[in-house]
């Protein structure tokens, strides 16, 4: 769901300042509270973005009991994905560096996305009322140590396969998950791909072509802005 | 008992486990009275039913199945692994490729993420643009699958008439993208470039044709007594079943779920300027699900001749700096694509490519219900099943 605006007033060449201005959003910050009252303690934050999106997070021992009370005390019966976000930076960057030089320094915090979390590893779930057509988007911590969250599969038989696609890509386990079994690799493969410090072999055996192709990037901030929407419009 | 000896149940969960162990009490019985033994069926991978890679291992009682289970894979390419190694811009010529026969609608819903991060918001013209593109996909990708129906059920002439009426929309789409089925014409904040002239002459003149397609395939195909009689009633789903499946598009709809991203969202396409209905049947089978995909084959045609009527002038490009740096954030769009809901929950750094991106892809949930769907079926029944439910390979593995 994007930004409310006046119908009839869309702008042709929009800049961020005009479409900040956002009316609150009573739809979602009344559902945020009413969630609140219904999990109780096992919120730890929860973040509303007007006109847009609900973000939840959940304490991890909480995880399936509070997905099982938004589907029946809220009607969130839509489950539309599960999936897992490694928050730690890539030591391998953007998979550009040059192998003949020694590698650069990057920044090796973990710094989570929208209403935090203490972990590395976070569980995503995005839900959604298929009569309001409210989404919420729902997170848990999955412990550093473990790499075990419960399962939601007796919630949602959907997850069933959502799961397995999390363990195998980013090895986190589900407890009560029926069958973990591998999608997508064959079952003795070493290493989960979608974590961060697992590296794009294509990008490591030979350097990236795209660096060295590229025509000089335009320098300088004033560089930054483009003018040229017209000549584009009407090309 | 054997039975819990068995290397095979040994591998197994829980639940599988309990089924196996189903199936063979069901064998064991059956060969008491029969004297036959169960059976393994493999269909696929490479198999002319299953529209490309997937293999479908079903344990059979008889002509019945027991328990089956498609195994993904054969066509998995990491697309979000990959994602992370490359620009903005960039990632739009490898999210092309996820449904392959509706991949200007791929495109869409990723700019929209991020333009959503970065508060743009495209013109209204290359909205409009984009909104027509988006249901021409649409058209090109449904009116393949109306015409493959037949082939599943052994009609071979549907499938020639959809060939031949989809190229004419693909035309259309080369035209104005200057690619047949990966355009990737959408840049963040507008469009690659305005259309061409006498587009829209020739786009209504198509638009006819395709209606009249419609009704060629509805007294071909949709009247026809043996393609009633191998759908109705056959594969049924819930509707409880489908939502918590995270079943979405018209397998959706046909389960008598009123919901259609293009109309329940507020989203910066111009669905909101035209009049179209969103088809349901309560139903739930087989010979739903086709009908209600072969209504929105029709509708879009008239989205289609209403947008072409009312296209905006300007330019088809905003104001974005030369260089995307997306700021930082998180963002989740999803749109009404020819095979359903697809999304991107989109994580930006501030970086000049994403963080993380999640694709959420309509055919993998849509495919996630065959173990349950597919208990009980016939034989025959699998294929018609499989078919209605229409997934392209590459939108299940991604």
């Amino acid at each position: 769901m994007h930004l409310q605006k006046p119908k009839g007033e869309v702008n042709q060449l929009s800049s961020p300042a005009e479409t900040t201005a956002v009316v609150a959003d009573t739809v979602r910050d009344e559902m945020v509270a009413a969630i609140r009252t219904t999990l109780g303690t096992a919120v730890v934050d929860t973040l509303v973005k007007p006109g847009d999106d609900i973000w939840v997070r959940v304490t991890t021992e909480s995880w399936c009991a509070s997905i099982q009370a938004l589907k029946v005390a809220h009607a969130f019966d839509y489950f539309c994905f599960l999936s897992a976000i490694d928050w730690m930076p890539s030591p391998y960057g953007r998979g550009e560096d040059d192998p003949s030089e020694p590698a650069p320094v990057r920044d090796t915090v973990i710094r989570p996305g929208y209403t935090g979390g203490d972990t590395r590893m976070q569980l995503l779930v995005r839900l959604v009322n298929s009569v309001t057509h409210l989404g919420i988007n729902i997170k848990a911590d999955v412990p550093n140590d473990s790499f075990t969250i419960d399962s939601i599969c007796t919630v949602f038989a959907g997850a069933n396969w959502h799961e397995r696609e999390a363990h195998e890509m980013f090895g986190i386990g589900f407890t009560g998950h029926p069958d973990l079994r591998n999608m997508y690799l064959p079952m003795d493969f070493e290493g989960y791909p979608m974590r961060k410090d697992f590296p794009l072999l294509a990008r490591m055996v030979k350097p990236w072509p795209g660096i060295v192709d590229v025509e000089p990037l335009p320098g300088g901030a004033d560089d930054d802005v483009k003018d040229g929407a017209s000549e584009e419009g009407t090309s | 008992m054997t039975i819990l000896n068995d290397p095979v149940s040994a591998k197994l969960g829980n639940r599988q486990q309990l089924s196996y162990i189903a199936s063979q009490a069901a064998d064991a019985r059956l060969n008491v009275e029969l004297e036959t033994e169960g059976m393994t069926l493999n269909i696929g991978p490479q198999h002319p039913a299953t529209h490309g890679t997937l293999r479908i291992i079903a344990r059979l009682d008889g002509e019945q199945v027991v328990w089956a289970e498609p195994s993904c894979g054969y066509m998995h390419r990491g697309y979000e692994k990959l994602t992370e190694v490359r620009t903005f811009p960039q990632v739009t010529s490898l999210i092309n490729r996820i449904d392959w026969l509706g991949s200007f609608a791929n495109e869409v819903p990723f700019i929209l993420a991020a333009e959503k991060l970065m508060n743009v918001e495209a013109p209204p013209r290359a909205q409009w643009i984009r909104t027509i593109l988006f249901e021409l996909s649409r058209i090109a990708n449904v009116s393949l699958f109306l015409g493959d129906l037949g082939v599943q059920l052994g009609a071979i002439t549907p499938v020639f008439l959809a060939f031949r009426d989809r190229e004419y929309v693909l035309n259309l789409i080369e035209s104005a993208t200057g690619g047949r089925f990966h355009p990737n014409f959408d840049r963040i904040g507008g469009l690659k470039d305005d259309l061409p002239a006498g587009w829209i002459d020739e786009t209504k003149v198509v638009m006819k044709k395709l209606r009249n397609f419609c009704d060629e395939i509805e007294t071909l195909l949709f009247g026809n007594e043996i393609f009633q009689s191998r759908t109705r009633g056959i594969g049924v789903i819930p509707r409880d079943v489908a939502l918590q499946y995270g079943l979405s598009g018209a397998n959706l709809r046909a389960s008598g779920v009123d919901w259609d991203l293009r109309r329940d969202q507020t989203i910066p396409l111009a669905y909101d300027k035209v009049d179209f209905k969103v088809w349901t049947h309560p139903d739930g089978d087989s010979f739903a699900r086709c009908w209600v995909r072969l209504q929105e084959t029709r509708e879009a045609t008239k989205i289609v001749d209403q947008l072409l009527d009312g296209i905006p002038s300007g330019p088809v490009m905003a104001k974005v700096p030369k260089i995307i740096k997306v700021p930082e954030g998180e963002a989740w769009v999803s749109t009404e694509n020819p095979l359903g809901e697809m999304g991107y929950y989109v994580v930006s750094r501030g970086d000049l490519g994403p963080f993380r991106v999640k694709i959420r892809s309509a055919s993998f949930n849509n495919i996630s219900i065959t173990p349950w769907l597919l208990r009980g079926v016939y034989v025959p029944d699998i294929i018609t099943i499989l078919a209605s439910l229409y997934f392209i390979l590459g939108d299940i593995d991604r």
